[in-house]
């Protein structure tokens, strides 16, 4: 839920060097944020890709999750009973994706949980943070203590040259593998570091008390590898990777199966697994997994070089009158110098390679389902 | 040759009957990388205030309105073909496309470059 817009927006730990830095503000999720600074979208974009971007992503949420057993394993098993992902079996130092979902197997919202050996450590999306967190407490506050860590701020450092650059602060991060997450000394902060993110590429994100991340963060931009991105790239660097952006691609009307997430189901919770179901609206996301969805989320390639938009309509061929799906995010890729796009087809026509057509500006124009991601992911698995 | 400015932030320099319209150094600035234009068709009669062209950076789509009644009788191919001329040479080379004016009275209420750069201050 987006916050209402007489609320006064709010600011993140890094809002001033924002400022010093040239960016151009911009409201998102209630918080006055950078989209882009004085390089642009498209040089911070493909900056990122060739060396590396540093993002303000304080704005998001940040939780732990404790059982009041003191067992992670129960924190985890409570946790199952939201998601339909396999908790118990992330190991301590581990990161995994998940979704809270609702009664119909729509997505309340995606999350990174993380095991931190005694408790489980989550990150949700900004403008979500509060009903998520209403969420938890409803719900597993009889086995859980669920603690707001609103004091905190977290950067995102992406890129080929994000390892040698945090390595300088914090020489553990080059044994990290892709999901590996837990407390790191930075530097001399306290810090949480994943090595995940959201852009496709290797990188690393990083939980900092909030009196702390300005320093932090000038450290790090002092290395000429290093710029400041803002939520602009952010966006496209997302696109290309095909990674879904929750509101969009993925909302309270869409399934892990419709969204194509089957990927982040385990075994464990599908149908004849150890703990198949339990989590809401199960029964119909297990019957999807068994016999299909009707609609598929898919990527898209434009095959002329006009962008095609989220909310654009999509047609099966040049003429037909009743629109058959919709994109959900849309923009140019800066890496593949070409528009590219997600969206919702019937699954008859999610196929690699099958053309549909979008409306734009009163004109039907071709694309080609295509496989995501659309730039090659480079995760250090 | 004169040139004048919209309150849209385009730009026209008259030449005779015939308007040559960009959009503006300012607007550029505003946008963002350019990476896609969308020009008139040749021959299309534009009215005043109507779409008349699109402009994308790589977060959004603007429209580019047409500032003068008339009929399109040039399109700039090289700025469809190299849409990030927009963003280095706005006021010259990114031309966008040039009307044949219907009525020259209408660039009555446009603004002169003193003008425009009050408008934009």
């Amino acid at each position: 839920m987006l916050a209402p817009d007489n609320s006064p927006l709010k600011k993140t730990p890094l809002h001033a060097l924002h400022l010093a830095r040239g960016a151009k503000m911009v409201p998102f999720a209630g918080y006055d944020m950078p989209v882009q600074y004085v390089a642009g979208v498209l040089k911070e974009h493909l900056h990122t890709r060739s060396q590396a971007g540093l993002f303000d992503v304080s704005h998001m949420g940040q939780l732990t999750l404790r059982a009041k057993s003191g067992k992670v394993a129960d924190a985890a098993l409570a946790l199952e009973r939201l998601v339909p992902q396999d908790i118990l079996s992330v190991a301590p130092g581990r990161q995994r994706y998940a979704q809270f979902t609702n009664s119909d197997g729509g997505l309340l919202d995606d999350l990174m949980v993380a095991n931190f050996g005694d408790h489980l450590f989550v990150v949700v999306n900004a403008a979500c943070k509060e009903d998520d967190e209403a969420h938890l407490r409803a719900n597993l506050s009889d086995t859980c203590e669920i603690v707001s860590l609103a004091e905190r701020a977290l950067i995102a450092l992406q890129g080929p040259k994000a390892e040698s650059a945090l390595a300088k602060f914090c020489a553990d991060v080059g044994s990290m593998k892709f999901m590996d997450a837990g407390p790191r000394r930075v530097g001399d902060i306290d810090c949480f570091v994943s090595r995940s993110g959201y852009t496709g590429e290797d990188g690393f994100e990083i939980s900092v008390p909030s009196d702390k991340a300005e320093s932090l963060v000038t450290a790090l931009l002092d290395n000429p590898d290093v710029l400041p991105i803002g939520l602009g790239a952010r966006d496209s660097l997302r696109l290309e990777a095909g990674l879904c952006l929750y509101g969009h691609d993925i909302d309270t009307t869409t399934t892990p199966v419709e969204g194509a997430l089957e990927w982040s189901v385990q075994k464990a919770r599908r149908g004849g697994g150890a703990r198949a179901g339990g989590f809401p609206g199960a029964d119909n996301i297990l019957a999807q997994f068994a016999h299909g969805a009707a609609r598929r989320r898919v990527g898209l390639r434009p095959e002329g070089r006009a962008p095609v938009r989220e909310g654009a309509l999509l047609f099966a061929d040049a003429t037909s009158a009743d629109p058959v799906g919709k994109v959900t995010s849309g923009g140019f890729g800066p890496s593949l110098n070409a528009p590219v796009a997600m969206g919702y087809v019937p699954t008859s026509l999610s196929t690699v390679d099958t053309t549909v057509f979008a409306e734009v500006r009163g004109q039907r124009l071709p694309l080609k389902v295509a496989a995501t991601p659309f730039v090659p992911n480079t995760y250090k698995r | 040759m004169t040139t004048l400015y919209t309150s849209d932030h385009e730009w026209l320099q008259i030449e005779g009957d015939v308007a040559t319209i960009g959009i503006t150094d300012y607007a550029q600035s505003q946008l963002g990388d350019v990476v896609f234009v969308e020009l008139p068709k040749l021959g299309r009669s534009l009215k005043k205030a109507e779409a008349a062209a699109v402009v994308e950076s790589v977060k959004a789509a603007s429209d580019v309105y047409a500032p003068i009644t008339g009929e399109v009788v040039e399109i700039n191919d090289a700025l469809a073909a190299d849409p990030a001329l927009v963003n280095s040479d706005a006021g010259s080379k990114a031309w966008f496309f040039k009307i044949k004016m219907a009525d020259k009275s209408e660039l009555d209420g446009l603004m002169d470059e003193a003008a425009y750069a009050a408008h934009t201050a």
